[in-house]
């Protein structure tokens, strides 16, 4: 039993990683019908700017919580204004051709962003620097650690902030209208194209949170972490139903909690494999996801 | 006239089976430094040629964008080895009367054919399910089963796990290859510019339209999907017996987008552009060795600008074996 719930609280951490990075794919297949293949890439890239400015400010502050602060805003500026550069240069010049188009522009992004930061920060693993020491807490037999604890609330603020966003401000409405229907919001007097790169900003600054995160908890960071984590993210995005916020925060905790039952009652090998057999069984049966509504395609 | 169409199978197998021996003289044994260097180049362009051409099938011509054809290629590769690491012995033994190096060729095409058919059978498989997705759908779950195809195979002790698979005997050389080659570019030609083609065009172009005309649509895909994989495999048996160790690492998703750039390059839907792209794809890399850790950045940054100012590639739907087709 106490096995069971340790794997419990282990899923739930890494499920909410999973959920702010699935966020951003969401919300930018909300607004452009277009999976970001690249926004695994701008996760690490989020944990790579971490890692530098936390070795800028190390020491130069007396709390290490306004620290990680710092390094936290520092990361999720950083990250937007690159999701801003991606859209702009890569995407918005070919928003009218085919959509295979952008997602090989999406897959060359990725690979380009990648092979870029093995050249720039090297290809070996990197030390992310402990922001706040780690500590145990003893709950009742089951152990948890500070760190799983922050993990879990400041994804919560985020989404939180997210959500109070997209439903209670003019621009979350703005996007909100892209989302439904892109033409007739430009008819309405939106901007689209500024809804579009504020998308991609938020979308990223969430992800670069999530980098920073994760580092927190992992042994290193390296240029090819966003990968794998870029991949589940999305089926995790697909799972609660593309375009949908709540869908993305569902099929983050869901494939945390299934990875680490995987890894924990089976075989860790397999823990990469059963991300995309939920995505295979969940597009099979239900392709709009658990929270998506159904389209019903026009000619 | 009949006779006549048939005509061309011999006079390939004259010309591949001189090209042969003469690049055992000049490479191999020859005069020529660094001739198995060369040679080893020539060899896998070949491969890349072969995965190039059966991926346009689906991804160019029938317009399923599918990245996972590393997937198949493993299949072939590890079902064929297996055939001639494990039944070797026994096979040799059969053929005792033969020559040794007809014995070798013979396994080898009995180990082609296993890699084909468990190829075809993995993508039918994996096409029947997929196919019904569309776009970046069909995409993602592609790239999924690619991947589980390589955890599986890394699970598998018989083919040697993580260590990898080695005591592949060494059968295949520039005839076999280049044949291979050849009966991939020659039966992908023929059947883009069949009835077949023009249906998967169709689909391609408009899949809705497409059905309303009467096409089985996901039939024709899965059928394209089958045979794409079936040549893949196909690579694979030739790969393994030309290395003689394989190791999933080989197989990762990283391949199957490098066997996408090589048909972007060329142009989606191109023949010719996916032998030329394959062709580009192989030998830029050894012509920039110096520069090799730049090489996977200018790939990238190439595709993403073909895509952006040429997104119909370098050659377009022009095709160098015979009249331009219509299309985009």
């Amino acid at each position: 039993m106490h096995a069971f719930l340790q794997q419990i609280i282990n899923g739930i951490s890494l499920g909410s990683i999973y959920a702010l990075v699935a966020l951003g794919y969401t919300m930018v297949y909300g607004v452009m019908r277009l999976i970001n293949f690249a926004h695994g890439d701008v996760y690490m890239l989020g944990a790579f700017f971490g890692y530098y400015s936390s070795r800028v400010l190390h020491g130069k502050l007396q709390s290490s919580l306004i620290e990680t602060i710092l390094v936290m805003i520092v990361s999720m500026l950083g990250c937007a204004l690159i999701g801003m550069l991606i859209e702009r240069l890569a995407y918005r010049p070919v928003r009218k051709a085919s959509r295979l188009t952008s997602l090989i522009i999406a897959i060359g992004l990725s690979l380009l962003i990648e092979n870029l930061a093995q050249l720039i920060f090297g290809a070996d693993p990197k030390f992310f620097p402990q922001l706040i020491p780690e500590k145990q807490i003893a709950l009742g037999g089951l152990s948890l650690t500070n760190q799983q604890i922050i993990v879990v609330v400041v994804a919560l603020l985020l989404m939180a902030g997210l959500n109070a966003f997209v439903f209670y401000t003019k621009s979350g409405k703005a996007m909100r209208a892209v989302s439904f229907n892109l033409d007739a919001a430009k008819l309405m007097g939106i901007n689209t194209n500024a809804v579009i790169s504020l998308t991609f900003a938020l979308g990223s600054a969430l992800a670069a949170a999530g980098g920073i995160l994760v580092s927190m908890n992992l042994p290193g960071i390296d240029p090819l972490m966003g990968v794998m984590t870029g991949l589940k993210a999305f089926v995790a995005a697909v799972l609660g139903g593309i375009g949908n916020i709540f869908g993305a925060v569902l099929g983050g905790l869901i494939l945390g909690l299934a990875e680490t039952f995987v890894a924990g009652y089976g075989s860790s090998t397999y823990r990469d494999a059963i991300a995309f057999l939920i995505l295979i069984a969940i597009l099979l049966f239900k392709p709009e996801g658990l929270l998506g509504k159904g389209q019903v395609e026009k000619v | 006239m009949s006779l006549k169409r048939w005509l061309y199978i011999p006079v390939i197998l004259i010309v591949l089976g001189l090209l042969q021996w003469a690049c055992s003289a000049l490479l191999l044994d020859g005069p020529i430094r660094q001739g198995p260097y060369y040679y080893q180049i020539l060899i896998l362009a070949g491969i890349n040629i072969i995965l190039a051409v059966s991926l346009n099938l689906t991804n160019g011509v029938a317009g399923q964008f599918s990245i996972g054809h590393a997937g198949f290629f493993a299949v072939g590769a590890y079902v064929a080895a297996c055939i001639s690491v494990y039944g070797g012995p026994g096979i040799h033994s059969l053929l005792g009367f033969m020559p040794g190096d007809a014995q070798g060729a013979a396994l080898l095409v009995l180990a082609m054919i296993g890699g084909v058919l468990a190829a075809a059978l993995a993508g039918l498989v994996v096409g029947i399910p997929s196919l019904r997705l569309r776009g970046d759908y069909l995409a993602i779950v592609t790239l999924g089963f690619g991947e589980i195809i390589r955890v599986l195979i890394l699970n598998i002790e018989a083919v040697g796990g993580a260590r990898g698979f080695i005591g592949i005997p060494k059968l295949s050389n520039f005839f076999w290859v280049f044949g291979g080659v050849v009966a991939a570019i020659l039966i992908i030609r023929n059947l883009t510019r069949s009835g077949y083609g023009r249906a998967l065009l169709s689909i391609r172009e408009d899949e809705i339209a497409a059905q309303a005309m009467g096409i089985p649509v996901t039939r024709y895909k899965v059928m394209a999907f089958v045979i794409s994989a079936a040549f893949a495999g196909m690579a694979g048996a030739l790969f393994g017996h030309f290395t003689m160790y394989l190791h999933t690492n080989s197989f990762t998703f990283v391949k199957s987008f490098e066997i996408i750039i090589m048909i972007a390059l060329g142009g989606l839907g191109s023949l010719s552009g996916a032998v030329l792209g394959a062709i580009v794809i192989t030998v830029l890399p050894e012509l920039f060795r110096e520069f090799s850790e730049y090489r996977m950045v200018i790939y990238s940054l190439a595709l993403i600008l073909i895509m952006i100012f040429r997104p119909q590639g370098l050659l377009g739907n022009a095709s160098l074996l015979g009249r331009k087709r219509g299309g985009k």
